[in-house]
């Protein structure tokens, strides 16, 4: 199972917009290198990302293999009510890891 | 008579390479000012972004080290100038090299919720190159960024 990890502010104003960082733990194999018996060893990536907060999808990311290890990637969101965001990867098996954080906003 | 002739046709003849030489200084100076792209990252812009898609340059900001020492991490950060209002915001922004072994990096999608337009991830350069940003507007328009990068350790795409 990857871990992943999650940075959400705890509180935030209605309508402020707030910055979201989410990272998981993954080897974002190319497909293009090769082990030491020079076989090629086969891609593992993850390819999607996605946020949803209060009911809809606020972000969305396609991955490459350009994209390093260990995927990281920052993004913002409008604060519109106290609830739970929602995070979930995919990679190219079609695993799911989710991942969720809260905010409170006043 | 004859001599005067012949120093007519001198004249003209270095006019001519005069005027050849500059053709060709015009010729590699607008060569070079246009960004460089390859077959593959051409082929990869025409498909994620259509065969017809007419790229303006501006609003996008690309921030990326001018020196990257390791290339399988480079911190990249993307803004683009918009009101990201329902009516007119960023859909999507495509991120290209001209180098790595797939000219398509990461795309991300925004939307009117997500207040600005700015985003930010770590990506692999395999070489030395410019990296192209693409945003596409909700009205349908595509514009255009980019940073140069050099890269003195690349990301391990092959077998070394």
């Amino acid at each position: 199972m990857p871990t992943t990890r999650i940075v959400v502010p705890a509180k935030a104003k209605k309508g402020d917009v707030i910055e979201i960082k989410a990272l998981i733990s993954h080897v974002m194999e190319t497909g293009f290198r090769h082990d030491n018996f020079g076989k090629l060893i086969p891609r593992d990536i993850i390819t999607g990302f996605t946020c949803s907060y209060a009911g809809e999808e606020v972000f969305r990311m396609d991955l490459f293999t350009g994209v390093a290890a260990n995927p990281f990637v920052g993004f913002t969101t409008i604060a519109i009510e106290t609830g739970d965001l929602l995070f979930e990867w995919t990679d190219q098996h079609g695993r799911v890891t989710r991942a969720q954080a809260r905010i409170e906003v006043t | 008579m004859q001599k005067s002739l012949l120093a007519q046709a001198d004249t003209i003849s270095r006019r001519l390479l005069l005027a050849g030489g500059v053709g060709v200084l015009v010729l590699a100076f607008s060569g070079s000012s246009s960004e460089a792209t390859p077959d593959s990252l051409a082929e990869a812009m025409a498909d994620a972004l259509g065969k017809d898609a007419s790229i303006k340059q501006g609003r996008v900001k690309v921030v990326l080290p001018e020196l990257a020492e390791n290339g399988n991490s480079v911190p990249l950060r993307i803004s683009v100038e918009s009101p990201m209002t329902t009516s007119d915001h960023v859909k999507t922004i495509y991120v290209f090299s001209e180098q790595n072994p797939i000219a398509n990096v990461v795309r991300f999608h925004v939307g009117p919720r997500s207040g600005v337009a700015r985003v930010q991830t770590s990506i692999r350069l395999a070489a030395t190159q410019r990296i192209t940003v693409i945003a596409q507007m909700s009205d349908g328009s595509f514009w255009s960024g980019g940073a140069n990068v050099v890269v003195t350790q690349a990301a391990c795409f092959d077998g070394t």
